[in-house]
């Protein structure tokens, strides 16, 4: 899989080289180069300082026709404006937006973008530690227009399986 | 007319004024509390010192019964989610929305926003107008943005005059393939000579501009003394 990761926090960084060593290839954008000290020495993709709301650099810098699309930065509205542009005009179906106001991360699932809510789910999370009932509301809301990618036939590779089971499950 | 104005800088603030003094009903949205205090006393209790990208600021903003909600924040990120959050959520019938990077206009409509004003490309298109275009023009990117649509007007001095299409040395992935000459789109043959005057229209690869400038424009001249 080749995915791209705007935004190289703690979230970021730790997802890309996650992916990095299951063998997928990453791209990750941010807009300072200090960001990517929190990349392993080990990561093997690529880290590019770039603007991830700015079009121009996202196509310079390779993320057109990505198999998946993750808007990680601290700015709610940067990430669902950067995801909006990855579904509209680089071609990527799976596209998630991190956004932590639960209004929006549910207003933006309407409008076709994946959205994982970090206030929902760390409040759920917490009251789950004492025993009580959360919202309910899943920490993903998925998009209405495209199928969850995990559920998507043929779309074993999203899955967080080891190589070699893989390949058993494919052939 | 019922009117709420997202962004209180310079062009939020006069916007709010004129609207009060034309006699809308209008609320500002100003997320920095000292600005929209400071808004406040210059312009009455119009102001709410709320984040407009969020639900219920626009909510208590009275979004619900707006006729037009105009995001002009100095952020397109902003201004295009509350355009939206204001389209979808609240059914507002019209959203403007001021964008800085001329590139985004395409995406704004295509999402939904109703107007789209940028201020770069207007200041773009009034400098465009006024020098003379000797340059390479840049008229659309084509594709995935490698290729790009140039226009290049030729002018005397330009080693193209009196040559035919066949015998310029164009650079590699460059297509010369119409061009206008007295008003007419004409395609570009081998034997197509040029004339002073003609508009050359080529599609070629961005990093193939300065060899191309070289081939249609001619060595850069100092520009005449004004």
């Amino acid at each position: 899989m080749r995915a791209v990761i705007v935004g190289c926090g703690r979230v970021g960084a730790g997802l890309a080289a996650a992916l990095d060593r299951g063998g997928h290839r990453v791209l990750i954008l941010d807009i300072a180069t200090s960001a990517f000290d929190r990349l392993p020495s080990t990561f093997s993709g690529e880290a590019v300082r770039a603007d991830g709301t700015d079009e121009d650099a996202l196509l310079r810098a390779g993320a057109h026709g990505a198999d998946a699309f993750f808007a990680l930065t601290e700015g709610d509205n940067r990430n669902i404006m950067a995801a909006q542009l990855a579904r509209e005009s680089l071609e990527i179906s799976t596209v998630l937006a991190k956004i932590n106001d639960p209004v929006r991360a549910r207003a933006y699932a309407e409008l076709g973008v994946a959205t994982l809510c970090r206030t929902t789910l760390m409040t759920d999370t917490l009251l789950g530690f004492l025993g009580l009932v959360g919202s309910g509301d899943p920490p993903i809301h998925h998009a209405k227009e495209h199928a969850h990618p995990a559920e998507a036939a043929g779309d074993a590779t999203m899955a967080p399986a080891p190589a070699a089971i893989r390949m058993v499950g494919e052939g | 007319m019922f009117v709420i104005v997202v962004g209180g800088g310079k062009v939020g603030y006069y916007l709010t004024k004129e609207l009060i003094e034309a006699g809308h009903e209008v609320v500002l949205l100003e997320k920095t509390r000292a600005r929209a205090v400071q808004i406040s006393d210059e312009i009455g209790s119009v102001v709410l010192s709320r984040d407009g990208s969020e639900g219920s600021s626009l909510a208590e903003a009275g979004a619900n019964r707006a006729d037009i909600v105009a995001a002009v924040t100095g952020d397109d990120e902003d201004n295009l989610v509350i355009c939206q959050m204001a389209k979808h959520h609240f059914s507002v019938k019209r959203t403007i929305a001021r964008v800085n990077n001329p590139k985004n206009e395409l995406l704004f409509r295509h999402l939904g926003v109703d107007e789209i004003i940028s201020p770069t490309r207007m200041i773009l298109g009034a400098i465009e107008q006024d020098i003379p275009v000797h340059e390479l023009l840049h008229l659309a990117d084509l594709g995935s943005g490698d290729l790009e649509l140039i226009e290049a007007l030729l002018t005397d001095g330009s080693p193209a005059i009196g040559r035919t299409s066949g015998e310029l040395p164009m650079p590699e992935g460059c297509t010369l393939f119409a061009y206008i000459r007295d008003g007419k789109a004409q395609q570009v043959r081998p034997e197509t000579q040029f004339r002073g005057g003609d508009k050359v229209i080529v599609i070629g690869r961005r990093e193939c501009e300065d060899a191309l400038r070289g081939t249609l424009i001619g060595e850069d001249e100092e520009p005449a003394a004004v």
